[in-house]
């Protein structure tokens, strides 16, 4: 059986390969997937959280990451399709339009 | 030692897999012509480009599956917890339910559902101004 | 275990079912009304906030928690809500005006605002994690897509997607933290954390700091404090001007008391900690902000600039976490959403033709033709500026009071320094106003934007002259906040 500690580093692994692709890939959608696991990586950390404290609290907060992640993703492809049907173009370095 | 079985069990059908691949690649001839390098198609020759565009519909479809998936999230702990919940719960699920349904009668008035000829005032405005951005 | 609501406490939550209640009703009325109806549906949106309005005035501040711990009905989370319905209310009026000029439909829009101003108010009043986070996100997610709402133009698509990126990062960094919390003391109710980590050695102080970090981190992307502030610029030049105004003011105000209620409520033991992190966001976020202001030709870009100086001001109230620095912070959050919002009621008055009107520049002459919107529009400025007698002045003075009597006075005089530098930026907007000639379209003042200034005027001068109520409201909000941070003195 895991430890909580395992499972922590498995979480901040997690964690930080989203971070780094957040930071360093162009394509939106791979940002948007970078994003989701970020999320899980939390997920992981409320899962084994409330393993150790044996309290659901972890696993309600879980469901309601997993709901927002979903409306996030939804939203997200919603305007990332806006974005592409005006600019044909899903690359971050691309998207100037705003001076900054 | 249930955990044995199933260690044997994905080992066997990993392996039969990998030796059959490696055996195929070995022993068949190689006679490649563009015919039978064109991806499968139902026995036709492929017609056009596989990544032409898609109708919009089927990425609103996917959106608001996404959307109504996730329902079932809650809907499974609620029917878990049944019996603890009593009817306070039950109360609460229509709510979110409720709230949901609302949701769906307003894409459905939208046109998001329409897939035919539009059927709904609204869904005919939305037709004819994409046609006209189209055609602009 | 039966969870939820005892009966009794479902009323103290009646604005919030006004609210949920009204906004469906709008949604389907979009639904079910012809595409043209835009008056009616903004104004039935109207007439839900006033409902809300009537309803919180009705339930007040018991001081009760309700739904186990979930929720606090006082006079802080009171004090926030009445004041995003505020904000909510003068964005509504003036986004009939802005709606017509960009033939945009009204219904999803209205909507949303309505949707965004209900997690607004859960956001004020959640005493603990997953409750603040869920309301973060429905204000969070109902602003991505009014951000994108202007959907043939490219601009509001890369506000959109820049603002989304953004605040789903900082939502990923947030969560990290908040779970680290949860997993540190084994709840997620701010009190019982406070508990728990009342001795940080004892938790296991490194972890601790990791988490109090991610989540201020996380929270300082929502308040636009530098060094997390880079989506601000672009996502309010972009996004429907009635919109930025409506971020810049209502997702700020309710961010602010997310994060109050987070660190004084829930961490008063790492005091110390977050005192030193937002002493650096905070100088560092007035001085980059004004800085960076400086430079702006755009309008829109210019106040976003400045409402991120705003945010380091207001975080000095922070930093002192006395009950006068959180009573200053709520004061000067109210009166920068009046004289914020007011601005941006002249950016859609300048919204004309083909002109998007936000640069300085089509601002020219603007005394010549609507003399009367010149002459609000310096008041707003002058109030942004900190010059009395108008109420920017007062909600800084008190501010900057309150960081001196707390004992940082380095803090007053950086801040002081940089009220004096965003001036000249004001000025410049004045005088392109009044000396230079005017040009472009003649703007046209309709009556719905004509009251929205005028009650963001009126508020601005009041609160400037007479500013004793909103002080003593300040003050009983702050102080129902409770903290063990105030009573051991530094």
């Amino acid at each position: 059986m895991a430890t909580t500690t395992q499972y922590l580093v498995l979480s901040a692994t997690l964690f930080m390969i989203g971070v780094a692709g957040v930071v360093s890939r162009r394509n939106i959608i791979v940002i948007l997937m970078s994003i989701e696991l970020m999320l899980n990586a939390v997920n992981i950390n409320l899962m084994a959280f409330s393993l150790r404290w044996g309290n659901t609290t972890g696993q309600v907060f879980t469901l309601f990451v997993i709901a927002v992640a979903a409306a996030e993703a939804a939203v997200g492809l919603g305007i990332i399709l806006a974005l592409y049907r005006n600019r044909d173009t899903v690359n971050v370095d691309e998207m100037d339009v705003l001076k900054s | 030692m249930g955990w044995l079985g199933l260690l044997i069990m994905t080992g066997l059908g990993l392996g039969f897999a990998v030796v059959m691949i490696l055996l195929s690649s070995l022993l068949g001839p190689k006679n490649p012509t563009p015919e039978k390098l064109a991806p499968y198609e139902c026995g036709m020759p492929a017609v056009g480009d596989a990544r032409e565009r898609q109708s919009v519909k089927f990425y609103l479809v996917a959106m608001v599956f996404l959307l109504f998936d996730i329902e079932v999230a809650f809907l499974y702990p609620w029917a878990v917890a049944l019996r603890d919940l009593g009817w306070t719960g039950f109360v609460q699920i229509v709510t979110f339910f409720l709230i949901l349904v609302v949701g769906y009668i307003y894409i459905w008035r939208k046109g998001v559902l329409d897939w035919g000829p539009a059927t709904t005032s609204a869904a005919r405005a939305a037709a004819r101004a994409m046609r006209e951005r189209n055609a602009a | 275990m039966p969870a939820g609501f005892s009966p009794s406490e479902l009323a103290y939550l009646l604005p919030e079912f006004v609210l949920t209640l009204g906004a469906l009703l709008v949604l389907l009325a979009d639904a079910f009304l012809s595409r043209d109806r835009r008056g009616a549906v903004i104004g039935l949106s109207l007439v839900v906030l006033a409902a809300t309005g009537a309803a919180l005035a009705w339930v007040g501040a018991p001081h009760q928690t309700i739904a186990r711990g979930l929720l606090s009905m006082d006079a802080f989370g009171l004090f926030f809500k009445v004041l995003v319905l505020v904000a909510a209310a003068l964005t509504l009026l003036m986004s009939g005006p802005y709606l017509a000029a960009e033939a945009m439909p009204a219904g999803a829009y209205s909507f949303l605002v309505l949707a965004a101003t209900l997690g607004m108010f859960f956001m004020a009043s959640g005493v603990e994690l997953i409750t603040i986070f869920i309301g973060l996100e429905t204000m969070a997610v109902a602003f991505y897509i009014l951000a994108g709402l202007l959907k043939p133009n490219p601009r509001s698509n890369e506000a959109a997607v820049k603002y989304f990126l953004l605040g789903a990062f900082s939502l990923g960094i947030l969560l990290y933290g908040m779970s680290l919390l949860y997993g540190l003391t084994g709840s997620t109710n701010l009190g019982t954390i406070a508990a728990a980590v009342a001795n940080p050695a004892a938790v296991g102080r490194p972890l601790l700091l990791v988490a109090v970090i991610l989540v201020v981190a996380g929270l300082a992307f929502k308040i636009a404090a530098v060094p997390f502030h880079m989506w601000a610029p672009d996502v309010y030049e972009g996004a429907p001007t009635p919109i930025t105004a409506f971020i810049s003011v209502g997702s700020k105000a309710a961010s602010f008391a997310m994060l109050l209620r987070i660190v004084v409520l829930g961490l008063p033991s790492m005091a110390e900690e977050w005192r030193t992190l937002f002493y650096v966001l905070s100088v560092l976020s007035m001085t980059a902000g004004n800085i960076a202001a400086l430079t702006q030709t755009n309008l829109k870009r210019m106040l976003a600039y400045s409402s991120i100086a705003h945010a380091g001001y207001l975080l000095i109230g922070i930093v002192a976490a006395t009950p006068r620095g959180i009573s200053a912070m709520l004061i000067y959050l109210a009166v920068y959403t009046l004289m914020q919002l007011g601005a941006f009621g002249i950016l859609v008055l300048m919204r004309r033709g083909d002109s998007a009107g936000d640069e300085i520049q089509d601002l020219n002459g603007l005394f010549q033709r609507q003399p009367a919107a010149a002459v609000a529009m310096l008041v707003f400025l002058l109030s942004l500026g900190g010059i009395p007698p108008t109420a920017g002045f007062m909600g800084k003075f008190w501010l900057f009071g309150a960081a001196v009597e707390a004992g940082y006075v380095w803090l007053a005089v950086v801040a002081v320094l940089n009220s004096v530098v965003s001036l000249y930026y004001y000025l410049r907007v004045v005088v392109a106003m009044w000396t230079r000639e005017p040009e472009g379209l003649e703007p046209r003042m309709r009556p719905a934007l004509a009251l929205t200034l005028a009650l963001a005027l009126a508020g601005t001068l009041v609160l400037g002259l007479y500013p004793r109520p909103l002080f003593d409201l300040a003050e009983t909000s702050a102080k129902s906040l409770g903290s063990a941070v105030w009573a051991p003195s530094r």
